[in-house]
């Protein structure tokens, strides 16, 4: 169960119920370097690299035509520019909802085939997990640069701003509830101020991360997905208005900040 | 079969270092699963490496290590030669990856 990196051994003690304060200094550097040697990521990306190249779906395609805002194929940088407005779809996409896209419109799947398994569960891998770890594996260290200029960027981010301050559900929560304060953590887990200036800078460009506790690599839509769990609200579809807004959101906001993911968290 | 695993290998002149990713699930046999049954136990017992025909490391494993376990380790070397890595789990599931040592 427990392996000896630091992240583990931190893990291994709190579960011990030893104090682990000092030893979490470490993972936290980890996650600020971007991916480590040791971050089992790379299994993921690797296994992406291969989807990317497989030709698959009714029309036997591969995605590497897949255009994520740089052009056909380009995949340097492109995660730093998402999401943005597709003039071919007519909408804003994050990296998620474009490879359902470009599942859809170069192999010829149906949304439902194209979105099946996007989260893995026990036993089951996600292909959209690994892809989604290539891809962003291909900007690393590139600055967060989420364009602004259309109307429709900035209705999402718009929408994304107002959510993220609107409490609802059950307990009247909003993500200002959770994330707008300094220096909080849940458990082991370090609690993120995103209401400050600068706030999603220093976590967003580390998503998507493996999850040590986990055992996979979670996207920007699933950490997403289960904050709105959290928040006592009903499940969100999946590449839902709502999730593109927060992701456009929290990308805006990051602007400037080097992509670090694939990240490595508790 | 198992999935590719991910070995990187450097020498500074004098020793190599190589760090290995391996893609398991490490089933300790003391989780339940969703049914409440016990998941049965599967996970890497053996771990050897070989550097140009010699070996260089092995390792017996038990259910300790953690799912996709990272693996670091040094011996004298210079670079330009082969490492080998092999795993096998409890099945006796199997899966063998190189790499060069740059
Ligand atoms: C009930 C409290 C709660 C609410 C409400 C909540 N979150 Fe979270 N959030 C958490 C916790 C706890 C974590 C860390 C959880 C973990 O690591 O498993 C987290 C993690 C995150 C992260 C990742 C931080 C990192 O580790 O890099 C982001 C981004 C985030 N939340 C955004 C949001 C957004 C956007 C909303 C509103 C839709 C929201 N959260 C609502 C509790 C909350």
């Amino acid at each position: 169960m427990h392996a000896l990196t630091p992240t583990r051994l931190s893990l291994a003690l709190a579960a011990a119920g030893v104090a682990v304060i000092a030893l979490l200094a470490a993972p936290q550097g980890l996650e600020a370097q971007g991916m480590e040697d040791d971050n089992p990521a790379v299994l993921w990306s690797m296994r992406g690299e291969e989807l990317w190249a497989t030709p698959v779906g009714p029309k036997q395609a591969t995605l590497e035509d897949c255009d994520l805002g740089l052009g056909p194929g380009v995949l340097h940088g492109a995660y730093a520019q998402l999401p943005r407005y597709f003039e071919d779809s007519g909408k804003v996409e994050d990296l998620e909802s474009r490879i359902v896209t470009c599942r859809m419109t170069l192999q010829g799947m149906s949304r439902e085939q194209a979105e099946a398994g996007h989260f893995s569960a026990t036993g089951e891998d996600s292909d959209m997990e690994a892809v989604v770890t290539y891809v962003v594996e291909q900007s690393q260290g590139i600055p967060m640069n989420a364009p602004s200029d259309h109307p429709a960027e900035q209705a999402a981010y718009a929408m994304g701003k107002e959510f993220f301050y609107f409490r609802s559900g059950p307990h009247d929560f909003g993500c200002v509830t959770c994330h707008s304060q300094d220096g909080l953590r849940i458990r082991l887990q370090a609690l993120p101020n995103l209401a400050k200036p600068g706030g999603a800078a220093e976590t967003y460009p580390s998503w998507p991360a493996y999850r040590v506790s986990q055992g996979t690599v979670r996207s920007m839509q699933h950490r997403l997905s289960d904050c709105l769990r959290q928040q006592r609200l009903p499940p969100v579809a999946y590449n839902s208005d709502l999730l593109i807004a927060l992701t456009s959101y929290l990308a805006q906001e990051s602007k400037g900040a080097p992509i670090t993911a694939p990240g490595l968290k508790r | 079969m198992g999935s590719p695993m991910r070995i990187r290998a450097a020498s500074d002149g004098e020793m190599i270092e190589v760090k290995v990713l391996m893609r398991h699930e490490m089933e300790t046999g003391r989780r339940k699963g969703p049914d409440g049954e016990l998941v049965p136990a599967l996970y890497i017992n053996a771990v050897t490496a070989d550097y140009e025909g010699k070996r260089v490391f092995n390792g017996h494993w038990g259910p300790a290590v953690s799912k996709n376990p990272f693996l670091s380790f040094r011996f004298k070397g210079a670079a330009g030669g082969k490492v080998t890595v092999t795993w096998t789990d409890i099945s006796g599931d199997t899966r063998t990856d190189e790499a060069t040592v740059s």
